[in-house]
């Protein structure tokens, strides 16, 4: 199979096609992890986007269901330099392009990633459609060029709403809780849950617009709202729970949450000129002084300047551009971070966050 | 938390000469610490023995003392420095060691000096094997089983409970030295017995087998606040149970997923904080099993290594300078990543292209060794390449190996092995196995069966076998018919030219003329794009943007020396590292090529370009073209970039410095023989064979014994002293294995003469002498394994005028611009020449180190146009002390090869003694490279008739000295008669118990055993071996019996003396005839010696 790749730019370029065939439509972004590429494809936060690996060799140890972040693929398409077709690992279930085609995926190999990768840099983030298609039967690239740049931004897109579950569901802790959280799912990893559960604490997993009296109804311990793809200011439902419920009990955040937190609290989020992807991303810890490694899926952050009257207070940054990292509220608990504490993929140094922040539910 | 101010002098430990398991990746970062700590406004105190580094340039500590790494010289350098901390960290296992050593002995406590980086403590928990297990059952990690043997009893209980095979690990040795794996009892005793003897605590770790396990490397740093972070994952190609020093290792880690390489990042993160290594770098091994994933940690070094230089060059992220700032105190988030600039040091580097670092072994020098690999590091260097694909950096780094061969495979030197031969060679370890990989899947094979013979991970295997693949469809097509698109996806994989062309049937420059595109260069900028880089680290690969910007500026290419080999060591690098500060002196924008990742010439901020790529003439023309300079420089690298200078200046290159004609002159021997008549310079009586009936005819000419070899090669390969027809026609042979299109040259072999060696400097007009060393081993022994003195001390005024004026004629007629070698040979008061160099030669920097002209820096200015009178240098040909070089060689490494030196070079690095009286320095040179010579005890010598005449001296001065002589019959009887005591004992052959037994059981002080004949059944070779083995001192010509004996007397007279190479200097220069008011100074410092 062939593949084209057009950006809102007027770039084009071409490679061999690999997954699904045909065409996606999303932001171009990158990331930096040599490893992981199973989890990050999974991850609900990529909805609406172009996946691309900046490592050239993506698809070597093949495909394990058990690493998932989810039930399935959830980039648009996917970007790499060089595509594995005979994986290697003793965990191995299959190889990546099954797994794309699978799930509807198109994936463009043989293309020069660090290039595209240098024009987000110094561009920032671009539309992009991805095609793939039998030789012959593909799109003009002036077609595919017009699609990329017609295609709506990433901030009119209502995301969290395709990734989020219908129903509430009920997660016993392993060993069975006591405590109980409620969990607005806007796309949330399952590392999360896990790293949840595995504390000894019980979750309500809720749609991302589950009403706040229904929340209160279960009288449940604390708050969390998860990870989840797009712009923060466009999930007015979630951030009008959090403030219903600020006050009322903990709540705890991670990424897209972090930022509807802030949002909730008075604060305002900005896009990022090319975001943060990678697990390599180093914060600083104020009250330890300590560094951390972290890993990172956010095109949005919290606007430093617009916390004054809001309550929060700073607690991280990222050392790479002094972004804001963790926030906790002055009095009520309120905990929350930007990065993904629960790894997968990535480091584990700030597994901590956990403990540190379901202390909070007493 | 700012640098810490209780702190201002800091001494830093180097690692001593280049040997199997420390190369030049010490110097690489000893350089980056002293460079750190100075600008840091430390006062840096640095001691090395090893001259050919970068490191013990003056200008890179406040004091540079080139003294032997041993603690007797450490304490005295500590008691006149007083230094306020020691850094061990960077000065590889020796540093280490040596720090343990001064603390032992309360050295450390008593002159209060403070360990940074590794407390010993520390240190002894990643050394000692048995402390290592019992941390990490502390903390839940496991280990291999394994038990520790003192005994080989106590081992053989071990290993039966175990089950064979079993790996053999000798406590607090380096590289793995002798270790080994054994399959059976008898294997045990043998290695077990080498093992304690090894030992420095006699003990070996007697170790449950992981032989096939995945093997990989984190490389970790840490700081003062506990912060933690991974610089490189590496995995290595070859499984479990090859050393990692001779695996071929690949960056970043490739078939492991995210979990399980969060794991060995957790891993590593515990062991580092458990074994309490405070500050800088380690690296952390681990085994996993390939079908159930079971992890087990292997080791850790709680220092900088070879690995880390690896991981630095890899990823950009100069982990040695970092270890530096934070063994002073600062925090990684306190240090710019100077790559990026803007973004800081406490990150994790993340890399966007495929790294390989391929092994470089010497075994075509050691014919008798034993190839195959095991847990003993046996490899003398390393080159990495880089590439957007493994099989484009795999092929890369195989035509940067410089074993003549241009990739995998496909290159005019295939062999057609049968199907036995490729199971044998795939089956048992070897530095070939690549190759023979390669051949498997031409013949057909699977990738499951040959995972099942080399327990390769598939994945590498399935990138060998698809280049087989892909080299069968390019079979399908010629020049003509190949498309475009097929060659460039051929460039993508890493095929050169030269393959391209003999799979087409073409030439090299067809290829060349017929493809049409160049490569683009991408940047190493540690973070995969995401920030700007402003440090410009180049390589190849064949994509769409091109990164490498030509500067709009003057400029120069210095291209580098390739893998360290013996012949060809860090001394070229030393060269062009120095030739990169001149270009910079000089305005020119430095350009460095090379593919070595443990030097100092591949830092990021040793030029202001760096590309790190094979020399090969099509990888430095396409540099060219990128590039455009005004000039490439092929003359500080050593032979490397000679070979290709030719090529270079045919296809329009401009050569700076010597032309190619004049290298041709030199290096031709009959155009150097026809030079020398015409000088009226006499050179030992020679002759050129092309065939072996001419060979024969020369030979009887010239009369035996004659030195054959074969032409344009470097380090003495092949060189052989021939006493007879029958050894000639053996050697014929052979030679048309070593180099086929040319002829072999033949010398009349000067018996007995003295040989002297020179390194001069000329502009085209004036001649510039920059040393002239005297070899203490006389002729026939390879000038590289020599040891020698500067200046002479035994040859008279006229003999060193005639040498100096020949040199000068010599350099003028062959038109040398920069730097020319030239040696030469004294006997019955005639100086003959032998040959000249017309580049910088292997004694460069000891040249430099000992008179402080820095010869190197001072050529570069040269070949850009100066004159000689301008740079306003003298002559120092007597600076007014002694400095010795000895050779240090591999033998311990190389179980069962004979220690015996000849013509051919065999030493892999150097030492430098240096002191006002030959004899003293002399026996620092001997203790630097190992040799501690005794002040009493047994001396045992063994003689062949000829030169036993010559022993009586040696042996009454022995007496003198107070030793025991042992010596076997003849060598006894015949001292007897000259009324020397002599005891006398059994040769092996003679029956038991014998000398071998007395070198065993301890007996034995001192061998001076002059070599008769060759191989390993010989008697000699048998006291030799032992002698290595159980680490004696030995000496094998009667010129260094005789300077060990000046040594034994001026360490018996009076202590080893101190002093920094600073202070030498200044007398040097003062010597060379400074000003009148300054000479008093000089004679006071004479007289306070």
């Amino acid at each position: 199979m062939e593949a084209m790749l057009a950006l809102e730019d007027g770039t084009l370029v071409k490679g061999k096609g690999f997954g699904s065939e045909g065409i996606a439509e999303g932001e171009l972004v990158f990331n930096t992890s040599m490893t992981g590429y199973v989890e990050a494809l999974t991850d609900p936060s990529y909805a609406g986007q172009i996946l691309m690996m900046t490592y050239p060799l993506i698809g070597n140890y093949g495909v394990t269901e058990e690493d998932f972040e989810s039930d399935r693929v959830q980039v648009e398409g996917f970007v790499v330099r060089e595509l594995c077709k005979r994986p290697s690992n003793w965990r191995s279930q299959r190889a990546l392009a099954e797994l794309l085609e699978e799930h509807g995926v198109p994936g463009i190999e043989g293309v020069d990633t660090r290039m595209l990768t240098k024009k987000a840099r110094v561009y920032g983030t671009m539309k992009s459609a991805l095609a793939v298609f039998k030789p012959g039967n593909g799109p003009s690239e002036a077609e595919l060029l017009r699609r990329a740049r017609e295609q709506p931004h990433i901030t009119e897109l209502d995301l969290v709403d395709r990734v989020s579950i219908r129903e509430p569901r009920f997660l016993e802790a392993d060993g069975g809780g006591g405590r109980k959280l409620a969990f607005l799912d806007c796309g949330a990893k399952r590392s999360i849950l896990k790293q949840i559960l595995r504390r000894g604490i019980d979750v309500w997993l809720m749609p991302f617009d589950y009403p706040p009296e229904k929340i209160m109804e279960l009288d449940p311990d604390g708050l969390f709202i998860s990870n989840g793809p797009g712009d923060p200011a466009r999930v007015h439902q979630t951030i009008g729970t959090i403030r219903e419920l600020v006050g009322k009990m903990p709540i705890i955040g991670i990424c897209l949450g972090h930022q509807l937190i802030s949002l909730a609290m008075g604060a305002k989020t900005f896009k990022l000129k090319f975001g943060h992807r990678g697990s390599n991303q180093p914060v600083k810890d104020f009250e330890s002084g300590r560094v951390f490694i972290s890993s990172q899926n956010h095109g949005f952050a919290v606007d430093e300047s617009s916390l004054a009257g809001t309550g929060l207070e700073v607690t991280q940054i990222n050392l790479n551009d002094r972004t804001i990292e963790g926030l906790r509220h002055k009095e009520l608990p309120i905990l929350c971070v930007q990065y993904h504490p629960e790894a997968g993929p990535g480091p584990h140094d700030t597994h901590f966050f956990f403990d540190e922040a379901l202390e909070m539910l007493r | 938390m700012p640098k810490r101010t209780d702190l201002r002098k800091i001494l830093i430990i180097g690692s001593g000469p280049i040997v199997i398991g420390q190369a030049a990746e010490f110097d690489y970062s000893g350089s980056q610490a002293c460079k750190a700590l100075k600008e840091e406004g430390y006062e840096v105190i640095l001691v090395n023995s090893n001259p050919a580094t970068i490191m013990t340039d003056p200008g890179m500590a406040d004091r540079t003392y080139i003294e032997p790494l041993v603690p007797e010289a450490l304490e005295r350098i500590i008691a006149r420095e007083r230094p306020d901390a020691i850094l061990p960290t960077l000065g590889g296992q020796i540093g280490l060691n040596l720090t343990v050593e001064l603390a032992e002995r309360g050295i450390l406590d008593r002159f209060g000096v403070e360990a940074i980086g590794a407390k010993p403590l520390a240190i002894k928990k990643g050394e000692d094997r048995e402390l290592f297990k019992e941390s990490m059952k502390r903390i839940g990690i496991e280990v291999p089983a394994s038990g520790l043997a003192s005994s080989v009893e106590e081992a053989l209980r071990i290993a039966d409970g175990l089950g064979y095979p079993v790996v053999i690990r000798p406590s607090f040795t380096l590289g793995g030295t002798g270790g080994g794996i054994a399959f059976n009892r008898n294997e045990l005793r043998e290695i077990v017995e080498r093992g304690l003897s090894l030992s420095r605590v006699h003990q070996v770790l007697i170790e449950e087998s992981l032989i096939g396990w995945k093997e990989y490397e984190l490389e970790v740093m840490r700081d003062l606040a506990d912060n933690v972070v991974i610089i490189c994952s590496i995995e290595n190609f070859d499984p479990m149970g090859i050393h990692t020093g001779d695996s071929i290792t690949v960056a970043p880690a490739q078939t492991l997923t995210d979990v399980e390489y969060q794991r060995l990042r957790d891993y590593a993160i515990k062991i580092i904080r458990e074994v309490g290594v405070e500050t800088g770098g380690s690296n952390i091994q681990f085994a996993i099993h390939p079908e159930t994933g079971r992890t087990v940690a292997i080791e850790i070094n709680p220092r900088v290594s070879r690995s880390s230089a690896l991981a630095s060059k890899a990823t950009g992220f100069p982990i040695a300078k970092i270890a530096a700032k934070l063994a002073v105190g600062y925090t990684l988030d306190e240090i710019p990543n100077d790559i990026t600039k803007e973004t800081l040091a406490s990150f994790e580097p993340t890399i966007d292209y495929v790294v390989v670092k391929v092994p470089r072994f010497a075994f075509d020098k050691f014919k008798t060794a034993d190839a195959t690999l095991t847990t003993q590091m046996k490899s003398v260097g390393e080159v990495m390449a880089i590439g957007r694909s493994f099989e484009e950096a795999l092929q890369k780094a195989l035509r940067s190996l410089e074993i003549g061969r241009h990739g995998l495979g496909c290159d005019g030197k295939d062999k057609r092995p049968s199907l036995e031969e490729i199971v044998r060679k795939l089956k048992l370890p070897n530095h070939e196995r690549i190759f023979y990989i390669r051949y498997a899947f031409q013949a057909g094979m699977g990738i499951d069966e040959v995972y099942e013979l080399t327990k390769i991970d598939p994945w590498f295997l399935e990138k060998i076998r698809g280049l087989v693949e892909f080299e069968r469809e390019l079979r399908r097509y010629t020049l003509d018919t190949i498309p475009t698109q097929i060659i460039r996806e051929a460039k993508r994989l890493g095929f050169s030219d030269l393959q391209l062309a003999h799979i087409l049937g073409v030439s090299e420059s067809d290829v060349r003329r017929k493809r049409g595109f160049r490569p683009v260069y991408k940047m190493v900028d540690t973070c995969a794009a995401e920030f700007e880089a402003r440090t410009p680290y180049f390589y190849s690969t064949y994509e769409e943007e091109n990164e490498a910007i030509p500067a709009r500026r003057k400029k120069a290419v210095i291209l580098g020396s390739g893998p360290n080999r013996i012949g060809q060591g860090i001394e070229f690098d030393y060269c062009c590292v120095h030739g990169v500060l001149s270009l910079r002196e000089e305005g020119y924008q430095s350009i460095m090529v090379n593919n070595n990742p443990e030097t100092v010439s591949t830092d990021y901020d040793t030029s202001d370009r760096l590309y790190f790529e094979p020399i090969t003439f099509e990888d430095v023309m396409h540099i060219v073209e990128n590039e455009n300079p005004d000039g490439v420089i092929v003359t500080l690298g050593g032979q490397t970039p000679l070979n290709i200078s030719k090529r270079l200046e045919e296809n329009g290159v401009r050569l700076l410095g010597t032309a190619s004609e004049a290298i041709d002159i030199a290096e031709d021997r009959e155009r150097f023989a026809r030079l020398m008549e015409e000088l009226g310079i006499p050179q030992p009586e020679n002759g050129i064979a092309h065939s072996l009936d001419e060979a024969k005819e020369v030979a009887m000419r010239l009369g035996y014994p004659v030195l054959v070899r074969p032409s344009y090669v470097l380090g003495g390969r092949g060189m052989e002293i021939v006493y007879g027809e029958e050894e000639l026609i053996e050697f014929v042979k052979e030679a048309e294995e070593v180099s086929p299109e040319k002829p072999i040259l033949i010398d009349k072999f000067l018996e007995d003469a003295i040989e002297v060696e020179v390194d001069a400097l000329c502009d085209g007009e004036e001649v510039l002498i920059g040393g002239i060393m005297e070899h203490i081993e006389e002729a026939g022994i390879h000038s590289g394994d020599s040891a020698c003195v500067l200046p002479p001390v035994s040859l008279d005024s006229r003999t060193v005028e005639t040498i100096k004026e020949y040199t000068r004629r010599i350099a003028l007629a062959i038109g040398i611009v920069g730097l020319i070698n030239i040696q030469y040979a004294v006997k019955g008061g005639v100086v003959y020449v032998l040959e000249a160099n017309p580049r910088a030669s292997r004694t460069v920097p000891f040249v430099s180190k000992a008179t402080g002209i820095p010869l190197a820096k001072m050529a570069v200015k040269l070949m850009l146009g100066k004159k000689l009178r301008e740079l306003g240098v003298k002559e120092r040909l007597d600076p007014g002390y002694r400095a010795v070089k000895e050779a240090v060689f591999p033998f311990a490494k190389l179980p069962g090869v004979d220690p015996a030196l000849g013509p051919e070079m065999k030493s892999t690095g150097e030492v430098m003694g240096i002191s006002e009286r030959f004899g003293m320095a002399y026996y620092k040179a001997e203790l630097a490279a190992g040799m501690a010579l005794p002040t009493n005890g047994t001396v045992f010598l063994s003689v062949k008739d000829r030169d036993k005449p010559k022993i009586v001296g040696v042996a009454r001065k022995l007496k003198e000295l107070g030793f025991r002589i042992l010596a076997t019959k003849g060598t006894a009887n015949y001292l007897l008669a000259h009324g020397i005591d002599a005891e006398t004992i059994l040769k092996v052959s003679e029956g038991r118990p014998n000398i071998v037994d007395a070198i065993i059981n301890g007996r034995v002080d001192l061998i001076i055993n002059i070599p008769v004949g060759k191989g390993p059944r010989s008697d000699g070779y048998q006291v030799r071996r032992a002698a290595v083995d159980y680490n004696i001192p030995y000496i094998t010509t009667v010129a260094g019996a005789l300077a060990a004996i000046e040594g034994i007397e001026a360490i018996k007279r009076g202590e080893m003396d101190v002093r920094p190479l600073q202070e030498y200097h200044r007398i040097a220069e003062l010597e060379a005839g400074a000003g009148p008011l300054e000479k008093p100074l000089a004679q006071e410092w004479a007289r306070s010696l």
